[in-house]
């Protein structure tokens, strides 16, 4: 099970994904990723501490968004990733492609 | 020790899939970070045909077994739908992935980079990939 949770801030978003990301319900992090753009979010920060399984389907919904984030200057940046699904990064090299911070405060940092 | 699960082309079963490889993976010597690597890789193959071999056809079904030996972890997933043969599939660049915007192609690099050796057989009916994973002792 995926929950996702919007939190607007100043000046950002804070994206928070609680569960498990799988085929089943990786349109649901894609739809909310979209819904951020439609409205001009361009800081955003995936709180990824309760995060508890991340599969191809969900990995593959932030590598879509990379090219267009770059073209229209949005940053993302996750944070707070369990040991085991950040492993799953680093195993695809997604982590030298996506900003990933050990915490919240270190991923603000990295937006501003 | 053996164990056996029959999974319905459903994707919201996949749930079922890791609760299954979690209990399996319980009696070996892996550490977690391994063990939800192994499931993650059973996993990609799986979901992948349930959604393109079997366009999530619900009544359609997967076999998986798994057999854990001192020294290695198997699983052999069985279906019948139409063939999938991960040895022959070329996984895309990452470049390409970012560069065309697609949201696949990253279950079977997954796969390759975390398993062992895998191994594909199709009969033409059946068809059987097999994941090995070794396992180190504590």
């Amino acid at each position: 099970m995926l929950n996702i949770e919007h939190i607007r801030k100043e000046g950002y978003s804070i994206l928070q994904l609680s569960g498990e990301v799988d085929a089943s319900n990786s349109v649901d992090l894609d739809a909310a990723i979209q819904e951020m753009l439609s409205e001009g979010i361009n800081r955003i920060l995936v709180d990824g501490s309760k995060l508890e399984y991340i599969s191809s389907a969900g990995l593959g919904v932030f590598m879509s968004y990379l090219e267009e984030f770059k073209e229209k200057d949005i940053q993302l940046v996750i944070f707070g990733l369990l040991e085991k699904v950040q492993q799953v990064f680093v195993i695809l090299g997604l982590d030298k492609l996506i900003i990933i911070k050990p915490n919240r405060e270190e991923a603000l940092q990295a937006i501003v | 020790m053996s164990s056996k699960l029959k999974l319905y082309c459903n994707t919201n079963h996949l749930v079922y899939l890791r609760e299954f490889l979690d209990q399996t993976l319980q009696s070996t010597p892996m550490c977690e970070i391994d063990q939800h690597q192994v499931i993650l890789a059973v996993e990609e193959v799986c979901a992948n045909l349930i959604i393109h071999s079997h366009s999530c056809n619900p009544s359609s079904f997967i076999e998986i077994m798994t057999e854990i030996s001192k020294d290695q972890a198997i699983f052999e997933i069985n279906d019948f739908g139409q063939g999938f043969n991960i040895l022959e599939y070329q996984e895309p660049e990452l470049s390409h992935v970012i560069k065309s915007k697609r949201k696949g192609g990253l279950g079977i690099m997954l796969v390759k980079k975390i398993m062992d050796k895998i191994e594909f057989e199709s009969n033409g009916t059946k068809n059987t990939c097999r994941l090995f994973k070794n396992l180190k002792s504590k």
